[in-house]
Protein backbone atom coordinates (compact mmCIF):
# COMPACT_ATOMS: atom_id res chain seq x y z
CA UNK A 1 0.00 0.00 0.00
CA UNK A 2 1.60 3.25 -1.12
CA UNK A 3 1.78 6.02 1.41
CA UNK A 4 1.93 9.78 0.98
CA UNK A 5 5.29 11.51 1.06
CA UNK A 6 4.36 13.10 4.39
CA UNK A 7 3.56 9.72 5.89
CA UNK A 8 6.86 8.28 4.71
CA UNK A 9 8.79 11.26 6.07
CA UNK A 10 6.99 10.80 9.40
CA UNK A 11 8.01 7.14 9.51
CA UNK A 12 11.55 8.10 8.57
CA UNK A 13 11.61 10.45 11.55
CA UNK A 14 11.16 7.47 13.85
CA UNK A 15 13.70 5.38 11.97
CA UNK A 16 16.33 8.12 11.94
CA UNK A 17 15.74 9.01 15.55
CA UNK A 18 16.30 5.40 16.57
CA UNK A 19 19.10 4.57 14.11
CA UNK A 20 21.06 7.83 14.20
CA UNK A 21 19.88 9.15 17.54
CA UNK A 22 19.00 12.53 16.04
CA UNK A 23 16.21 14.71 17.41
CA UNK A 24 13.01 14.10 15.47
CA UNK A 25 12.60 17.87 14.98
CA UNK A 26 15.74 17.98 12.85
CA UNK A 27 14.40 15.35 10.45
CA UNK A 28 12.63 17.38 7.80
CA UNK A 29 12.22 16.61 4.10
CA UNK A 30 14.99 19.12 3.33
CA UNK A 31 17.43 17.83 5.93
CA UNK A 32 20.67 16.56 4.38
CA UNK A 33 21.96 13.30 5.86
CA UNK A 34 25.62 14.22 5.99
CA UNK A 35 25.58 17.95 6.63
CA UNK A 36 22.46 18.38 8.76
CA UNK A 37 22.09 15.02 10.46
CA UNK A 38 25.77 14.27 10.89
CA UNK A 39 25.44 10.79 9.35
CA UNK A 40 28.53 8.92 8.19
CA UNK A 41 28.50 6.23 5.50
CA UNK A 42 27.78 3.42 7.95
CA UNK A 43 24.92 5.45 9.45
CA UNK A 44 23.41 5.70 5.98
CA UNK A 45 23.71 1.96 5.48
CA UNK A 46 21.94 1.43 8.78
CA UNK A 47 19.16 3.79 7.71
CA UNK A 48 18.77 1.96 4.40
CA UNK A 49 18.63 -1.43 6.15
CA UNK A 50 15.99 -0.07 8.53
CA UNK A 51 13.94 1.39 5.67
CA UNK A 52 14.16 -1.88 3.74
CA UNK A 53 12.90 -3.78 6.75
CA UNK A 54 10.21 -1.26 7.69
CA UNK A 55 8.76 -0.92 4.20
CA UNK A 56 9.51 -4.40 2.88
CA UNK A 57 11.49 -3.09 -0.08
CA UNK A 58 14.97 -3.53 -1.49
CA UNK A 59 17.15 -0.57 -2.32
CA UNK A 60 20.28 -0.99 -4.43
CA UNK A 61 23.54 0.83 -3.80
CA UNK A 62 23.20 2.67 -7.12
CA UNK A 63 19.92 4.11 -6.01
CA UNK A 64 21.29 5.22 -2.67
CA UNK A 65 24.22 6.99 -4.29
CA UNK A 66 22.13 9.93 -5.48
CA UNK A 67 20.21 10.42 -2.25
CA UNK A 68 21.27 13.44 -0.21
CA UNK A 69 18.18 14.48 1.73
CA UNK A 70 15.45 12.86 3.79
CA UNK A 71 12.88 13.92 1.17
CA UNK A 72 14.85 12.22 -1.60
CA UNK A 73 15.03 9.06 0.47
CA UNK A 74 11.26 9.24 1.01
CA UNK A 75 10.72 9.59 -2.74
CA UNK A 76 12.89 6.52 -3.30
CA UNK A 77 10.86 4.53 -0.77
CA UNK A 78 7.62 5.62 -2.43
CA UNK A 79 8.85 4.73 -5.92
CA UNK A 80 9.84 1.29 -4.60
CA UNK A 81 6.47 0.74 -2.96
CA UNK A 82 4.68 1.71 -6.16
CA UNK A 83 6.92 -0.61 -8.14
CA UNK A 84 5.99 -3.52 -5.89
CA UNK A 85 2.33 -2.62 -6.31
CA UNK B 1 27.87 -14.29 37.14
CA UNK B 2 30.35 -14.94 34.40
CA UNK B 3 29.70 -12.43 31.72
CA UNK B 4 27.78 -13.66 28.69
CA UNK B 5 24.34 -14.19 30.21
CA UNK B 6 21.63 -13.06 27.83
CA UNK B 7 23.96 -13.23 24.82
CA UNK B 8 23.52 -15.57 21.89
CA UNK B 9 26.50 -17.08 20.11
CA UNK B 10 26.66 -18.76 16.72
CA UNK B 11 29.53 -21.19 16.20
CA UNK B 12 29.95 -22.61 12.70
CA UNK B 13 31.66 -25.96 12.33
CA UNK B 14 30.57 -26.70 15.89
CA UNK B 15 30.69 -30.45 15.33
CA UNK B 16 34.50 -30.35 15.09
CA UNK B 17 37.07 -30.22 17.87
CA UNK B 18 37.79 -26.48 17.97
CA UNK B 19 34.19 -25.46 17.25
CA UNK B 20 32.96 -27.72 20.01
CA UNK B 21 35.43 -26.31 22.51
CA UNK B 22 34.37 -22.77 21.55
CA UNK B 23 30.68 -23.60 21.91
CA UNK B 24 31.25 -25.16 25.32
CA UNK B 25 33.49 -22.31 26.52
CA UNK B 26 30.90 -19.68 25.55
CA UNK B 27 28.12 -21.76 27.10
CA UNK B 28 30.16 -21.86 30.28
CA UNK B 29 29.93 -18.06 30.37
CA UNK B 30 26.14 -18.26 30.17
CA UNK B 31 25.66 -17.66 26.43
CA UNK B 32 22.95 -19.41 24.50
CA UNK B 33 24.70 -21.24 21.64
CA UNK B 34 23.60 -21.95 18.09
CA UNK B 35 25.51 -25.11 17.17
CA UNK B 36 25.90 -25.05 13.39
CA UNK B 37 27.23 -28.02 11.48
CA UNK B 38 27.55 -29.16 7.88
CA UNK B 39 27.41 -32.97 7.77
CA UNK B 40 28.49 -34.45 11.11
CA UNK B 41 25.12 -34.65 12.83
CA UNK B 42 26.38 -36.91 15.59
CA UNK B 43 29.27 -34.56 16.35
CA UNK B 44 26.87 -31.61 16.52
CA UNK B 45 24.63 -33.52 18.91
CA UNK B 46 27.60 -34.29 21.16
CA UNK B 47 28.47 -30.59 21.16
CA UNK B 48 24.88 -29.71 22.00
CA UNK B 49 24.93 -32.16 24.92
CA UNK B 50 28.12 -30.56 26.25
CA UNK B 51 26.62 -27.08 25.83
CA UNK B 52 23.64 -28.23 27.86
CA UNK B 53 25.92 -29.75 30.48
CA UNK B 54 27.68 -26.39 30.71
CA UNK B 55 24.35 -24.89 31.67
CA UNK B 56 23.28 -23.22 28.44
CA UNK B 57 20.59 -23.77 25.87
CA UNK B 58 21.81 -25.21 22.54
CA UNK B 59 20.09 -24.72 19.20
CA UNK B 60 21.35 -27.23 16.63
CA UNK B 61 21.18 -26.21 12.96
CA UNK B 62 22.44 -27.94 9.85
CA UNK B 63 23.57 -25.74 6.98
CA UNK B 64 25.66 -26.22 3.87
CA UNK B 65 27.96 -23.22 3.86
CA UNK B 66 28.53 -23.48 0.11
CA UNK B 67 24.89 -22.42 -0.21
CA UNK B 68 24.69 -18.59 -0.39
CA UNK B 69 21.48 -18.67 1.65
CA UNK B 70 23.01 -20.61 4.55
CA UNK B 71 24.18 -17.58 6.54
CA UNK B 72 20.67 -16.17 6.65
CA UNK B 73 19.29 -19.49 7.90
CA UNK B 74 21.93 -19.72 10.61
CA UNK B 75 21.31 -16.22 11.91
CA UNK B 76 17.55 -16.78 11.72
CA UNK B 77 17.97 -19.90 13.87
CA UNK B 78 18.82 -17.62 16.77
CA UNK B 79 15.30 -16.21 16.57
CA UNK B 80 14.35 -12.74 17.77
CA UNK B 81 17.40 -12.52 20.00
CA UNK B 82 19.78 -12.29 17.03
CA UNK B 83 23.46 -13.17 17.17
CA UNK B 84 25.67 -11.28 19.61
CA UNK B 85 28.76 -13.41 19.19
CA UNK B 86 29.73 -14.97 15.87
CA UNK B 87 32.52 -17.53 15.74
CA UNK B 88 33.49 -18.22 12.14
CA UNK B 89 35.08 -21.58 12.66
CA UNK B 90 33.87 -23.83 9.85
CA UNK B 91 36.73 -24.87 7.63
CA UNK B 92 37.98 -27.61 5.38
CA UNK B 93 41.22 -28.59 3.70
CA UNK B 94 42.00 -29.98 0.29
CA UNK B 95 45.75 -30.22 0.46
CA UNK B 96 48.02 -30.57 -2.51
CA UNK B 97 50.97 -28.87 -4.14
CA UNK B 98 50.03 -25.86 -6.20
CA UNK B 99 51.25 -27.45 -9.41
CA UNK B 100 48.77 -30.27 -8.91
CA UNK B 101 45.96 -28.20 -7.41
CA UNK B 102 42.77 -27.96 -9.41
CA UNK B 103 40.69 -24.81 -9.60
CA UNK B 104 37.87 -26.28 -7.59
CA UNK B 105 40.27 -27.46 -4.87
CA UNK B 106 41.19 -23.83 -4.46
CA UNK B 107 37.81 -22.18 -4.84
CA UNK B 108 36.05 -24.90 -2.83
CA UNK B 109 38.24 -24.19 0.20
CA UNK B 110 37.88 -20.42 -0.25
CA UNK B 111 34.11 -20.77 -0.50
CA UNK B 112 33.67 -22.41 2.89
CA UNK B 113 36.60 -20.97 4.86
CA UNK B 114 36.40 -17.38 3.65
CA UNK B 115 33.31 -16.54 1.60
CA UNK B 116 30.94 -18.23 4.05
CA UNK B 117 32.63 -16.36 6.91
CA UNK B 118 32.03 -13.11 5.03
CA UNK B 119 28.38 -13.98 4.52
CA UNK B 120 27.83 -14.99 8.15
CA UNK B 121 29.56 -11.80 9.29
CA UNK B 122 27.42 -9.62 7.03
CA UNK B 123 24.25 -11.33 8.20
CA UNK B 124 25.08 -11.22 11.91
CA UNK B 125 26.26 -7.58 11.81
CA UNK B 126 22.79 -6.19 11.14
CA UNK B 127 21.51 -7.12 14.56
CA UNK B 128 24.80 -6.24 16.23
CA UNK B 129 24.62 -2.74 14.74
CA UNK B 130 21.10 -2.31 16.02
CA UNK B 131 22.08 -3.45 19.47
CA UNK B 132 25.37 -1.56 19.42
CA UNK B 133 27.17 -4.62 20.72
CA UNK B 134 28.79 -7.53 18.99
CA UNK B 135 31.75 -9.85 18.78
CA UNK B 136 32.96 -11.43 15.56
CA UNK B 137 35.77 -13.92 16.01
CA UNK B 138 37.15 -15.80 13.05
CA UNK B 139 39.30 -18.86 13.45
CA UNK B 140 42.24 -18.24 11.15
CA UNK B 141 45.43 -20.29 11.35
CA UNK B 142 49.15 -19.83 11.70
CA UNK B 143 49.45 -21.04 8.12
CA UNK B 144 47.57 -17.87 7.15
CA UNK B 145 50.47 -15.95 8.71
CA UNK B 146 53.47 -17.92 7.49
CA UNK B 147 52.18 -20.26 4.75
CA UNK B 148 52.55 -24.00 4.46
CA UNK B 149 53.60 -26.17 1.54
CA UNK B 150 50.65 -28.18 0.27
CA UNK B 151 48.14 -25.76 1.69
CA UNK B 152 48.10 -22.80 -0.70
CA UNK B 153 44.31 -22.84 -0.79
CA UNK B 154 43.88 -23.25 2.96
CA UNK B 155 46.56 -20.67 3.79
CA UNK B 156 45.04 -18.20 1.33
CA UNK B 157 41.64 -18.63 2.93
CA UNK B 158 43.05 -18.19 6.44
CA UNK B 159 45.07 -15.12 5.43
CA UNK B 160 41.92 -13.82 3.75
CA UNK B 161 40.08 -14.08 7.05
CA UNK B 162 42.66 -11.76 8.58
CA UNK B 163 42.10 -9.09 5.92
CA UNK B 164 38.36 -9.50 6.31
CA UNK B 165 38.71 -9.20 10.08
CA UNK B 166 40.73 -5.99 9.98
CA UNK B 167 38.50 -4.33 7.40
CA UNK B 168 35.24 -5.13 9.15
CA UNK B 169 36.81 -4.14 12.47
CA UNK B 170 37.48 -0.68 11.07
CA UNK B 171 33.99 -0.37 9.61
CA UNK B 172 32.11 -1.11 12.83
CA UNK B 173 34.58 -0.02 15.49
CA UNK B 174 32.41 2.92 16.52
CA UNK B 175 29.40 0.72 17.18
CA UNK B 176 30.47 -1.40 20.14
CA UNK B 177 31.38 -4.29 17.87
CA UNK B 178 34.82 -5.87 17.92
CA UNK B 179 36.14 -8.11 15.16
CA UNK B 180 39.15 -10.30 15.78
CA UNK B 181 40.85 -13.44 14.57
CA UNK B 182 42.39 -16.29 16.50
CA UNK B 183 45.17 -18.15 14.73
CA UNK B 184 45.64 -21.65 16.12
CA UNK B 185 48.87 -23.51 15.53
CA UNK B 186 48.84 -27.30 15.51
CA UNK B 187 45.79 -28.55 17.38
CA UNK B 188 44.85 -32.24 17.24
CA UNK B 189 41.69 -32.43 15.14
CA UNK B 190 40.36 -34.27 12.13
CA UNK B 191 42.43 -31.94 9.97
CA UNK B 192 45.74 -32.76 11.70
CA UNK B 193 44.90 -36.48 12.01
CA UNK B 194 45.42 -36.57 8.27
CA UNK B 195 49.10 -35.64 8.74
CA UNK B 196 51.74 -38.36 8.54
CA UNK B 197 53.82 -39.26 11.64
CA UNK B 198 56.97 -37.79 10.10
CA UNK B 199 55.23 -34.50 9.36
CA UNK B 200 53.96 -34.42 12.93
CA UNK B 201 57.44 -34.89 14.39
CA UNK B 202 58.85 -32.20 12.12
CA UNK B 203 56.08 -29.87 13.24
CA UNK B 204 56.80 -30.46 16.93
CA UNK B 205 60.36 -29.29 16.34
CA UNK B 206 59.04 -25.89 15.27
CA UNK B 207 56.93 -25.33 18.37
CA UNK B 208 58.81 -23.60 21.22
CA UNK B 209 56.35 -24.94 23.78
CA UNK B 210 57.21 -28.45 22.53
CA UNK B 211 53.74 -29.91 22.23
CA UNK B 212 50.56 -29.61 20.21
CA UNK B 213 47.87 -27.30 21.50
CA UNK B 214 44.39 -28.28 22.63
CA UNK B 215 41.02 -27.15 21.30
CA UNK B 216 40.29 -25.79 24.78
CA UNK B 217 43.34 -23.53 24.60
CA UNK B 218 41.99 -22.04 21.37
CA UNK B 219 38.55 -21.71 22.92
CA UNK B 220 40.02 -19.83 25.87
CA UNK B 221 41.21 -17.11 23.49
CA UNK B 222 37.79 -17.00 21.84
CA UNK B 223 36.07 -16.77 25.22
CA UNK B 224 38.34 -13.89 26.20
CA UNK B 225 37.72 -11.97 22.98
CA UNK B 226 33.97 -12.55 23.31
CA UNK B 227 33.86 -11.08 26.78
CA UNK B 228 32.90 -7.63 27.91
CA UNK B 229 36.45 -6.95 29.11
CA UNK B 230 37.87 -7.34 25.58
CA UNK B 231 35.86 -4.40 24.25
CA UNK B 232 38.98 -2.34 23.49
CA UNK B 233 40.61 -5.07 21.40
CA UNK B 234 39.66 -5.10 17.74
CA UNK B 235 41.21 -5.98 14.39
CA UNK B 236 43.76 -8.23 16.07
CA UNK B 237 45.10 -11.66 15.33
CA UNK B 238 45.78 -13.67 18.46
CA UNK B 239 48.01 -16.64 17.72
CA UNK B 240 47.46 -19.65 19.96
CA UNK B 241 50.37 -21.65 18.68
CA UNK B 242 52.85 -22.45 21.44
CA UNK B 243 55.07 -19.62 20.23
CA UNK B 244 55.45 -21.01 16.72
CA UNK B 245 54.94 -17.73 14.87
CA UNK B 246 56.28 -15.22 17.36
CA UNK B 247 57.73 -12.29 15.51
CA UNK B 248 56.10 -13.31 12.26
Amino acid sequence: MAQSREEVVETMKDVLASELGVEADKVTADARFKEDLDADSLDLVEVVLALEEKFGIEISDDQIAGVKTVGEAADLVISKQTAVG
Amino acid sequence: MSGLEGRTALVTGASGAIGRACAVALAGQGARVVVAYGSDEQGAQETADLVKAAGAEPVVVQADLTDPGAAKELVAAAGEAGIDILVNNAGLTRDGLVLRMRDDDFTGVLEVNLVAAFRCTREALRGMLRRRWGRVISISSVVGLVGNPGQANYAASKAGLIGLTMSVAREVAGRGITVNAVAPGYIPSKLTDAMGEEAKQATLGQIPVGRLGTPEEVAAAVRFLAGEEAGYITGQVLAVDGGMTMGA
